[in-house]
C-alpha cells in the first residue's frame, strides 16, 4: 500500500535531485548513503499497447520507451539529454557529411556475439529497404543519408546506402547534405541495431521472448499483449555491471485513471501520465510523486491555406491574435506548461526561439489588432467570420477547443462550429486537407530546431503541404545546406520569423510531461526533455 | 436431433459469409488507414506499407484472397501488433475473456436465479422490495462506475486485491473483475427468473399440484422451477456470448489482456484484419451457442422437439 508520508518524502526527493544534479551517469550510479531497496524490480506505466518491438517497424512513444531499454544504438542520452556514447565510444567528423563511429569492442549480443559495424550497415539498410516497410524510413531520409530516398521510392539497391564497415569496430555514414546534429539523430529508435542472424531465421517473429536477442541493458523474458513486458538485465551487456535493477516491467495501461489507481495500489512505480482532471488534486495531496518537466513538444492549430476564409493571411493572423495563450497555458492547464508564440519550443538545445512582434504585445493590443485585420478583411456583425475548428476526440483537446472558440467569439465575433472526429477519421481529414483549422502537435524526434521546422516544409505532409510557401522551402534548403553552424542558426530564426508573419499556423502552447513517480525511485531523468528514460539508469532506494 | 445439427450447420454458412462480407466492406470503407499516424506518412512509404499488407490490390481481390485464407484457418497478419498474426492475438486473448466471463456467468445465473426465485415465492412483501430494488440498482449501476468503487475500497483503502493486471489469470487478480462484470447480470438474472416464476405459480397445473395437497417447497422445486427456467434458459445464450467475449470497460478499467478490449482498440486503429478475426470469432460463437440453447431448450420445455 502507498502511503502519504510526506516527512519521509521530502527526504527521498532531495536524495533524488542530488542524484539527478551531481552525476551525469552511464548507468545506474547509485549516491552515496542511498540505501537500495533489497528488491530491485521497477513497474513503469507505458500508456498504450507496443505495436511492436522491432526498432525498424515502429513510430511511436509508447515502442520507443520499451526499445531504448532493449537495444541499443550509436548514442544514448543522459540524464539532463545530452548525448553520450552508446555502441560507439568515439566519432568523428571534418565535413559534416562523412561521419566515423568507433564501436566499442565489448558490446555484445545477447547470444555472446560481438556488435560490429556490420550489425549497423545491416539495420540502416534495413531501415530503408522498401521491403521492410518502415513507417519511418523517411527518418534516414530526413539525415541526406546518401541514396536514402531513391531505397526507399524503390529506384536504387539498398546497398547503395551511405553506410558502410571500415572494419568492424569502425562505422562510416555518407551524408549528401552537411548536417552537424547528425550525431544526435543517431539517438533514434530508428537506428537501433538489430541482430541480422536471429531476424533472418525468424522473420517477423524475432520480436518474441524465446527468440529474442538484443543489444540492450534488459532482455524481453516475458510479453502479454495489452497486459506486461518483462524484461531482466542481459548479462552480455557492455556495462552490465552497473545495471542495479533485477527486473523491468511494462504497462500498457491506456485509462489514465486506471494508472493512477494502480500507482496508489502500489502496482507501479511511475506513471505514463496523468489526467488534467486530477493534477490539481494531486498537486495538493501528493506534491511527493508529482514530477513535472519541460516536454520538446508544442501544441497548435493548423490553418489550411488553400481554402477560405484562411487563404486570407489577414484572418489568419486575426485568428490567431486573438488566442489568450496564457490563459490557456496557466488557467486552463496550469500544470506548467507555456504559452508558444513560435513553433519550436523554448526547452530545445542550443536554440531561443525569439519572441515575434505580435508575442511581445499585452493580450489587449493583440485583440485590438486582430479586430482590426478582420474588418480589414471584411468580416463584421452582418458578414461574421465563419469556420470550423477540426480536433480528435479528446476531453482535453475539446475543453481548449471550447475556450478557444469563445475566445473567438468574444474577441471576433467569429462563429466558430466546433467538429470532433475520431483519430483515424481526423488523420484523414486532415491528409486530405478537408478542414479549416485543425487542432495538432508535435513533439521533436531529436533535440534540435529542424525537427520542428522542417514540419512546414512544402512536401512534409504532416504540416507543409497546406502551406506550401517558397520562400520557407528555400530557408529550409538553405539550412541543410549551409556548413556554418551560426548561418544555420539565423536561418532556423528566419524559418520562425517567417512562420509568425505568415502563420499559416497558431502555437498555442509548449507542453510538459506529467507523471506520478514514487520517491522510492532513483535515478529518474527528470531533466531530459525527450523524456529518454533508461531504466538502467534507475534503482529502487529502501524505503 | 442429428438431423437439426445438420440444419444449423448448413444455416450458419451463409450467415458467416454474410457476416465476413459486410463486416469486411465496411472496415474498408471507414475513413483512415491502419497506418495513418500525427506524422503524415510520404506517399512512397505509404506504397511499400500498402504493397506488404496486400493492400494496393483490388479490393475484390484483397477479399477474395482474404476469404480463401480464412477458410484455411488463417486470418492473417495483424496491422497494428506488427509481430503477431490475428491468430495468436485471439488465441492470447479470448481464454483470458472466457475465463473471467465464465466465472462471471455462473456467479450470475446461481445468485440471480436464487434471489429472483425467493423474491418470486416472497412476492410484494418485503424481502420481494429489497431484493429487486437492490438489482434495480445493479442494472442501472453500469459497469464504469461500479469497478472504480470497487477498486477504491478493495484496492486503494483496503489492499485486498490489486487494482488491475491480470497475471496469468490468479485468483486475486480475478475477484474485482468478475465482481465489476456480474453484478448487471445477477440483476437481469434475478428479474427474468422473479416474473417467469411468478406467471408459472399462477398457471393451473400449479394450481392442479396444489390441490393435490403436495407441499409448497416440492411443488417450487419439482414443477414449476423447470418451465420457469425457459426465459433464462432463453437469455443464457446470448448472454454467455456477451459475458465471455469480453467486456471492454472491465478489460479497460482492469487493464486486462481480454478480448472486448483488442476488439475496440482494433477498430480505432483501422486494425482491418484484427477486426474482422474477431468478428469471425464472435459470430461463430452466437451461432453456436444459440443451437446450444436451441437445444437446452428442447430438454426444457416438453412442447418442444426437434
Amino acid at each position: 500500500m502507498y502511503k502519504n508520508k510526506i516527512t519521509q518524502a521530502l527526504l527521498l526527493a532531495t536524495g533524488i535531485s542530488f542524484a539527478a544534479t551531481s552525476f551525469t551517469t552511464l548507468a545506474a550510479n547509485v549516491p552515496d548513503g542511498v540505501k537500495l531497496a533489497a528488491k530491485q524490480e521497477l513497474v513503469r506505466g507505458n500508456g498504450t499497447e507496443v505495436a511492436s518491438l522491432d526498432p525498424q517497424k515502429t513510430q511511436g512513444v509508447p515502442e520507443s520507451h520499451v526499445i531504448r531499454d532493449l537495444l541499443e544504438g550509436l548514442v544514448n542520452q543522459d540524464a539532463e539529454g545530452n548525448i553520450i556514447p552508446g555502441v560507439a565510444k568515439s566519432w568523428e567528423t571534418a565535413d559534416n557529411k562523412t561521419f566515423t563511429f568507433h564501436l566499442r569492442k565489448n558490446a555484445k549480443w545477447s547470444n555472446g556475439d560481438s556488435v560490429t559495424a556490420h550489425d549497423f550497415v545491416y539495420s540502416f539498410q534495413r531501415a530503408v529497404d522498401p521491403a521492410t516497410a518502415s513507417p519511418y524510413a523517411w527518418y534516414l531520409d530526413m539525415t541526406t543519408m546518401t541514396n536514402a530516398s531513391d531505397i526507399i521510392a524503390g529506384k536504387k539497391d539498398k546497398s547503395a546506402l551511405g553506410v558502410k564497415a571500415v572494419d568492424d569496430y569502425t562505422f562510416e555514414v555518407h551524408l549528401e547534405s552537411a548536417v552537424p546534429y547528425f550525431v544526435m539523430m543517431m539517438g533514434h529508435t530508428t537506428v537501433k541495431p538489430v541482430h541480422r542472424a536471429t531476424v533472418e531465421k525468424f522473420g517477423d517473429e524475432w520480436t518474441k521472448p524465446e527468440n529474442f536477442v538484443g543489444n540492450g541493458a534488459f532482455l524481453v523474458s516475458n510479453w502479454v499483449v495489452n497486459e506486461r513486458i518483462e524484461m531482466t538485465p542481459n548479462e552480455y551487456y557492455w556495462d552490465n555491471a552497473k545495471t542495479v535493477l533485477t527486473k523491468v516491467t511494462y504497462l500498457p495501461i491506456e485509462n489514465q485513471v486506471s494508472e493512477m489507481n494502480r500507482f496508489f495500489s502500489g502496482e507501479l512505480d511511475f506513471t505514463y501520465e496523468i489526467s488534467n482532471e486530477h493534477f490539481k488534486n494531486l498537486q495538493k495531496e501528493h506534491p511527493e510523486s508529482l514530477a513535472i518537466k519541460g516536454s520538446l513538444c508544442t501544441y497548435y492549430y493548423n490553418f489550411n491555406t488553400h481554402k477560405p476564409p484562411f487563404d486570407d493571411l489577414r484572418v489568419r493572423k486575426a485568428v490567431s491574435y486573438a488566442i489568450n495563450r496564457n490563459v490557456v497555458a496557466n488557467i486552463l492547464l496550469g500544470q506548467g506548461q507555456k504559452p508558444a508564440y513560435f513553433l519550436t519550443p523554448e526547452i530545445i538545445s542550443d536554440f531561443s526561439p525569439e519572441l515575434p512582434a505580435y508575442g511581445k504585445m499585452t493580450q489587449k493590443e493583440r485583440d485590438t489588432k486582430a479586430q482590426a485585420l478582420l474588418a480589414a478583411a471584411g468580416y463584421n456583425q452582418s458578414n461574421p467570420l465563419k469556420f470550423s475548428l477540426l480536433y480528435n476526440t479528446s476531453e482535453n483537446h475539446k475543453k481548449l477547443a471550447v475556450a478557444i472558440g469563445s475566445m473567438w467569439k468574444k474577441t471576433l465575433g467569429a462563429e466558430v462550429t466546433l467538429e470532433n472526429q475520431e483519430w483515424k477519421t481526423y488523420l484523414q481529414s486532415k491528409k486530405q486537407g478537408d478542414f479549416e483549422a485543425a487542432r495538432a502537435g508535435w513533439c521533436g524526434d531529436y533535440n534540435e530546431p529542424s525537427t520542428f521546422t522542417s514540419l512546414m516544409e512544402g512536401s512534409n505532409t504532416t504540416g507543409g503541404i497546406h502551406y506550401k510557401s517558397a520562400e520557407y522551402d528555400d530557408l529550409i534548403k538553405r539550412g541543410i545546406e549551409t556548413t556554418s553552424a551560426s548561418e544555420r542558426k539565423e536561418l532556423y530564426y528566419a524559418q520562425e520569423a517567417l512562420l509568425a508573419k505568415d502563420m499559416p499556423l497558431a502555437p498555442i502552447y509548449q507542453y510538459v510531461q506529467t507523471r506520478l513517480v514514487n520517491p522510492h525511485v532513483g535515478g529518474y531523468a527528470g531533466n531530459n526533455a525527450e523524456d529518454k528514460l533508461y531504466s538502467k539508469d534507475m534503482y529502487i532506494i529502501a524505503e | 436431433m442429428f438431423k437439426f445439427i445438420l440444419k444449423r450447420v448448413i444455416e450458419a454458412i451463409p450467415t458467416m459469409l454474410i457476416l465476413i462480407t459486410v463486416s469486411f466492406f465496411l472496415m474498408r470503407f471507414a475513413p483512415g488507414s491502419p497506418f495513418s499516424s500525427e506524422r503524415t506518412l510520404p506517399p512512397q512509404i505509404m506504397e511499400n506499407i500498402n504493397a506488404k499488407y496486400g493492400l494496393d490490390k483490388p479490393v475484390m481481390e484483397q477479399y477474395t484472397t482474404y476469404l480463401t485464407n480464412v477458410v484455411q484457418g488463417d486470418l492473417g497478419p495483424s496491422f497494428k501488433y506488427k509481430d503477431f498474426t490475428v491468430n495468436e492475438l485471439v488465441t492470447a486473448a479470448l481464454p483470458v475473456s472466457a475465463k473471467i466471463g465464465s466465472f462471471a456467468f455462473i456467479f450470475a445465473l446461481f445468485f440471480g436465479v436464487a434471489i429472483g426465485t425467493i423474491a418470486a415465492l416472497r412476492q410484494n412483501t418485503w424481502i420481494d422490495y429489497c431484493v429487486m430494488s437492490t438489482a434495480m440498482l445493479g442494472i442501472v449501476m453500469p459497469s464504469f462506475v461500479l469497478a472504480p468503487v470497487l477498486i477504491y475500497i478493495f484496492s486503494i483503502n483496503l489492499g485486498f486485491f490489486p487494482a488491475g493486471g491480470w497475471l496469468d489469470g490468479s485468483l486475486q487478480y480475478m475477484v474485482l473483475p468478475v465482481l465489476g462484470m456480474a453484478m448487471m447480470y445477477v440483476a437481469t438474472f434475478a428479474r427474468i427468473t422473479r416474473g417467469s416464476m411468478i406467471e408459472t405459480l399462477n398457471s393451473p397445473f400449479i394450481r392442479t399440484a396444489r390441490a393435490k395437497g403436495l407441499s409448497f417447497s416440492y411443488i417450487v422445486l419439482k414443477h414449476a422451477l423447470k418451465p420457469a427456467m425457459l426465459p433464462v434458459v432463453s437469455y443464457m445464450g446470448p448472454a454467455f456470448v456477451g459475458i465471455i467475449t469480453g467486456s471492454v470497460v472491465i478489460e479497460t478499467i482492469f487493464g486486462l489482456p481480454g478480448i472486448g478490449k483488442l476488439f475496440v482498440n482494433a477498430a480505432f486503429n483501422r486494425d482491418y484484419s484484427l477486426v474482422m478475426g474477431i468478428t469471425i470469432i464472435i459470430g461463430f460463437l452466437f451461432i453456436l451457442f444459440n443451437a446450444i440453447v436451441d437445444i437446452l431448450l428442447a430438454y426444457v420445455d416438453p412442447k418442444i422437439r426437434y
